[in-house]
């Protein structure tokens, strides 16, 4: 296959950026579309040029490395996949190709098409976690039973992978789908609970802090998760919310 | 040099809690004054810096990736092993012990081994205690499954992502540690050297990855939890970024590098398919339940199939040659990795594989899908001579066990493995070999230590299944909090280490020099396609089989592809920015004096062991053939410019509590 | 953060009282059509009589007073918080994408609440303009019934629609926008549910089913009533 490529081009976080046209000729459709990406920077360094910048890492879509807005869409066209995912043979000979960073205020692009996606890290530094020491002396892990039901949808709510799709599919870059989906793994299980409302307080605190807009529901950011991540994680976070608003002292 | 594991004294059971016992505490005053680095953010690093952190220390923590979270102990899937006993089938520390021990092919250390096997359990009360949601049943209680080789069911899971949800409680962990501020997260950032002075690691190197700037972070110990080197390979299922540098740096300074040659290669994952390929994707071991394995009987039936005018299917059972069922009659599908991975060679090799590069082997659901069809149907009542609906009902079945893998394996290969047999290959998975380290996961140098992959202690030879989780929050969660307070118990009065000193200056020096030579160098190759060649003469030479001949040939291919290396690589941008390539570069330096110790291992180690496979060592059936009269040692190498050169340190292995056996399948 | 601050200034606070007064509006929507449905009554039943009457009850009564005040004070938060998270949620992205393809994972009215709304809001300053302020200053007509004295805005109003030069325009209008508020309410009335975190899997669907309902029979209604004066009656 032949293609098109427009690639932002940016050559560090205070440079502006601007698209480039490349081409590219004998893509497989059996290659990822970083193989791709990989045998463009390869054509790129042969003729003395940069090579786009990108992340990526453990190409099999759970790292969360990878990120790319890809004809209009984070991850591309496909559903329930990451870009590392996703696979030539979803274009024609002939197609152009659209590739962006991530866009949010809260995402500053670092170069190309690489961006700083530490707020999440922040977010979850604010309250993301069960504050227990690591001494092993803890209460046996079969103490306290956790009904399946709630332990299966904490389970779906953490296997967030991070990556940003939503921010990135949302047209407000809010960060609900990804703050939500933490704050449901733990308002789900009993060891979260002495803690739920500090938590929630502060994530939504730092949340907002980063510059991330609101939600609207508009569903974007559950339609292009590749970890199928439900929008029902966002109303348990507003209830939680609305539940630690009301009732802290 | 003589080498001293610090194995404490005492029965085999009591070792761990005498040693916790009897090593030095650090006030909680004086640890405020101690400053750690731990490089690495997997479960092993993550976890050694939550809990140092937690336990009072200024922890300095690496990664080279844009978060902590993203480290590859991510990816792993099955699950955790632990010892608990909840399904009541018999098992005990002791016997999860013997397993891994058995597993390893008897050469790892015993007491390591049984170290782990004794706090395995208490990883499961951690983990579940932060949140981690592993599978339960409708009681509530935690759920297990049974995993390859072993007689009991003790592994614990979360779906098909353990690893994830492991390293998210340690990342959680790490992140209330950084909140709180003791510890200090430098994201972006890679390992360039380790800086010793006056004979400790006091320090290292590191570089920005977005400036480009080179920095300098002192400590009293530093802590290396750098995971696997699988990258040697090119090809591996290992993230891209996956490197030996911040281990190999550490053998350059004086480390011990312990049997690189053990690597494990796991028999199920999708083939090559191109050239462009940059990595290779694991499909789970639990497939080998259901699916069978085979090749075509006779050649021309292969090579028909290679060229595309002879689809699976239409192959009748007896022109099948279900060679693991054949050869192996009693495990069959099931044997472990090392052996399934050879046998699927042996066949490639001898003309009989399927893709279209000959390197592919079949896994086939079409029996499981109809006898579990079958079942269905007579539990339903239904007719179990109709065919289609028997084969709808298996399928049904089929996708209830796996359906989410085969949904990968179709996004991957564009191929239904329901109408037609998946296509596997082996591919390098996991490297058993490492850093070598003491019982206190300490290095040869002081206040070095290696946790994780990134060590060589605890799996031998080869790795079970579900057992690596295990050993990189072991090493971090409860192990090194422990051993790294006996060391610094000395350094109180040392008070903050300097980073003017001339050893900075001078490993900072030989860090820049390296970077300036590498970006000023006027080549025209990319780094991929050294990387690709190395990988190739890797797997070919030193991979599931090795021989004297082909390791001697590797050695000196990887000596003379190295110097081409440094005339021809071509680097472009600068070193003061983001610059994958170079990253690469430097990576990718490294595999070239890695691979070829590794060579060298697998030369001197003239017996077949677990992952290890020497072709001159093994029975008249072609069945690997230990040596344990000559090679029952650790082979700890140290650094030498030319690596093929290096010297060998013996470390004695002592079995007092398993008697040596031959494992067989048959 | 205090939690005063969090009830008022969050992001998630913010989408309460968005929630809140819509959900608030909607109960409004309700009464005000039930009233408004009296002009479909045929005239010879004392439709007139019987509409005046109503609009003087809905003017004058003291807890109709109250609640024409809480409606008032909906629209106005519903407004400047609309406003607030608008801005809000363009800063969140300064620089836009070059291709964006948003059709591909969410509906055109949820992405375009706040235009929907805009033109709600329009809408809403006709309307009082038409009938409401002249209802409250005039000019309008006045008769009495039973001794009572009565403001006849129901003439006025048919008569706005029935206006040779200017009816049917505003019949256009009135249509239309009322078409703007069904696609505001489809996406609005379950979006506040989420937004106060009233989510269950079970009654979800039910609330779903409810908004589009609500969100297509409502304006319909609202949309007959000029359809009906201007071309029927």
């Amino acid at each position: 296959m032949k293609l098109n490529l427009k690639i932002w081009r940016q050559k560090g976080p205070n440079a502006s950026g601007k698209m480039v046209d490349y081409q590219i000729d004998e893509v497989s459709p059996d290659m990822s579309f970083l193989e791709m990406l990989d045998v463009l920077n390869e054509q790129l360094i042969s003729k003395g040029d940069e090579p786009v910048v990108f992340d990526h890492d453990c190409r099999e879509g759970i790292c969360g490395a990878c990120s790319l807005h890809i004809n209009g869409e984070p991850h591309g066209p496909g559903r329930g996949i990451t870009t590392c995912q996703l696979h030539m043979r979803s274009f024609k000979d002939g197609d152009t190709i659209y590739i962006e960073p991530f866009r949010a205020k809260a995402f500053p692009v670092v170069k190309d098409l690489m961006v700083d996606r530490s707020a999440f890290d922040r977010i979850i530094q604010s309250g993301g976690y069960v504050s227990v020491n690591t001494s092993g002396n803890t209460i046996d892990a079969n103490a306290t039973p956790v009904r399946k039901e709630n332990a299966d949808a904490a389970f779906d709510a953490a296997t967030c992978i991070g990556c940003g799709a939503c921010v990135a599919s949302c047209k407000n870059a809010s960060a609900m789908l990804f703050v939500s989906a933490k704050v449901s793994q733990f308002s789900l299980l009993p060891q979260g609970q002495p803690e739920a409302k500090e938590r929630v307080m502060n994530m939504v605190s730092q949340m907002d802090e980063e510059g991330f807009g609101n939600c609207t529901n508009t569903g974007a950011c559950e339609v292009e998760c590749p970890k199928g991540i439900s929008l029902e994680n966002i109303a348990r976070m507003n209830r939680e919310y609305l539940k630690a608003s009301l009732t802290s002292k | 040099m003589k080498l001293d594991s610090k194995i404490p004294e005492g029965p085999l059971k009591d070792k761990w809690t005498y040693h916790k016992n009897n090593v030095n505490l650090v006030s909680p005053a004086n640890k405020r004054q101690i400053d750690v680095i731990v490089v690495g953010t997997g479960l092993a690093g993550a976890s050694a810096a939550a809990s140092l952190a937690e336990m009072g220390y200024n922890v300095s923590a690496f990664c080279f990736q844009d978060s902590p979270r993203r480290a590859h102990s991510i990816a792993a899937q099955g699950g955790i092993n632990a010892a608990k006993n909840y399904q009541n089938d018999g098992d005990s520390t002791y016997r999860l012990f013997y397993d891994t021990i058995k597993g390893g092919d008897y050469r790892a250390r015993e007491a390591n081994v049984y170290r782990l096997a004794e706090v395995s359990a208490n990883i499961i009360d951690q983990c579940v205690a932060q949140g981690v949601p592993f599978a339960r049943e409708y009681g509530g209680l935690l759920d297990n499954r049974s995993f390859g080789g072993v007689q009991v069911s003790r592994t614990f899971y979360a779906k098909g992502q353990t690893g994830q949800q492991l390293l998210l409680g340690a990342y959680s962990a790490l992140s209330r540690q950084i909140a709180k501020g003791k510890v200090k997260m430098y994201n972006r950032h890679e390992m360039m050297d380790v800086v010793i002075v006056d004979g400790k690691a006091r320090g290292i190197i590191a570089r920005n990855l977005v400036t480009g700037e080179v920095e300098r972070h002192s400590a009293h110990a530093v802590v290396l939890a750098s995971g696997g080197y699988g990258n040697v390979f090119f090809l591996s299922t290992n993230a891209m970024g996956s490197n030996v540098s911040a281990a190999w740096k550490a053998h350059k300074r004086g480390a011990l590098m312990a049997n690189p040659c053990f690597t494990q290669i796991h028999p199920t994952c999708i083939p090559v398919s191109g050239d462009y390929q940059s990595k290779l994707t694991l499909m789970s071991e639990s497939l080998r339940n259901d699916g069978r394995i085979w090749v075509p009987k006779k050649k021309e039936d292969a090579e028909a199939i290679r060229a595309g005018k002879l689809k699976p299917t239409q192959l009748a059972e007896e022109e099948r040659d279900y060679y693991l069922e054949r050869r192996y009659p009693a495990f069959g599908n099931l044997v472990p990795r090392d052996v399934a991975s050879r046998a699927a060679k042996e066949r490639c090799d001898a003309g009989f594989g399927v893709n279209k590069t000959g390197q592919a082997v079949y896994l086939d659901f079409a029996s499981a899908i109809e006898r579990y069809g079958k079942e269905q149907a007579h539990m339903k009542g239904l007719n179990e001579n109709d065919k289609e609906l028997v084969i709808k009902l298996g399928k049904e079945v089929v996708a209830s066990k796996y359906g989410n893998l085969f949904q990968m394996y179709e996004k991957i290969t564009d191929d239904n493995p329901y109408e037609t047999p998946m296509m596997i290959y082996p591919a390098v998975h996991y490297t058993m070999g490492g850093l070598w380290v003491d019982y206190n996961l300490m290095t040869n140098v002081p206040g070095l230590y290696a946790a994780g992959e990134a060590n060589f202690s605890d799996h031998g030879a080869n790795r079970l299944g579900a057992s690596a989780l295990m050993q990189g929050l072991a090493d971090g969660y409860f192990v090194l909090p422990y051993t790294i307070g006996d060391y610094l118990s000395g350094d109180i009065r040392t008070g903050k280490i300097p980073t003017d000193s001339k050893e900075f200056d001078q490993a900072e020096k030989e860090v820049q020099d390296r970077i300036k030579k590498l970006v000023g160098n006027k080549g025209t190759k990319s780094v991929d396609h050294f990387h690709k060649q190395l990988g190739l003469i890797m797997w070919n030479k030193c991979g599931m089989a090795r021989n004297e001949k082909g390791l001697k040939e590797a050695i000196s291919e990887i000596a003379a592809l190295r110097e081409e290396f440094w005339k021809e690589v071509k680097v472009p941008g600068s070193a003061n920015e983001m610059n994958p390539e170079l990253e690469k570069a430097c990576r990718v330096a490294d595999f070239f004096e890695l691979g070829e110790l590794m060579c060298k291992d697998a030369l001197e180690r003239k017996e077949s062991c677990g992952g290890h496979f020497r072709e001159e060592s093994k029975t008249e059936e072609g069945e690997a053939m230990r040596d344990d009269e000559n090679f029952t040692f650790v082979s700890a190498w140290a650094y030498n410019e030319k690596p093929s050169e290096s010297e060998l340190v013996k470390e004695e292995l002592k079995f007092e509590n398993v008697e040596l056996k031959t494992r067989s399948y048959k | 953060m205090s939690q005063v601050a969090g009830l008022f200034n969050s992001s998630l606070a913010r989408k309460y009282w968005m929630a809140l007064t819509g959900l608030f509006l909607c109960l409004f929507l309700v009464g005000h059509l039930a009233g408004n449905l009296q002009l479909l009554l045929p005239l010879e039943d004392g439709a007139k009589d019987q509409f005046n009457l109503y609009a003087k009850f809905m003017t004058t009564n003291p807890v109709v007073k109250i609640l024409s005040y809480l409606t008032y004070i909906s629209i106005l938060l519903h407004v400047v918080d609309g406003i607030v998270l608008t801005i809000r949620n363009r800063k969140a992205r300064p620089q836009k994408y070059a291709y964006n393809k948003p059709g591909a994972n969410s509906a055109w009215n949820s992405r375009f609440m706040g235009f929907l709304g805009t033109v709600i809001l329009v809408f809403i300053v006709l309307h009082l303009n038409a009938f409401w302020a002249k209802m409250h200053w005039g000019p309008i007509d006045t008769y009495m019934i039973d001794g009572e004295e009565v403001k006849d805005l129901y003439t006025l109003t048919i008569a706005s629609f029935q206006d040779a030069s200017a009816g049917l325009g505003m019949t256009i209008v009135y249509v239309i926008s009322m078409i703007v508020l069904g696609f505001h309410l489809v996406h609005g009335f379950q979006s506040a549910f989420r937004s106060m975190g009233w989510n269950h899997p079970k009654y979800m669907p039910i609330v779903m089913t409810v908004g589009k309902l609500f969100g297509i029979i409502i304006p319909a209604l609202f949309a007959l009533i000029p359809i009906y004066i201007h071309f029927i009656l």
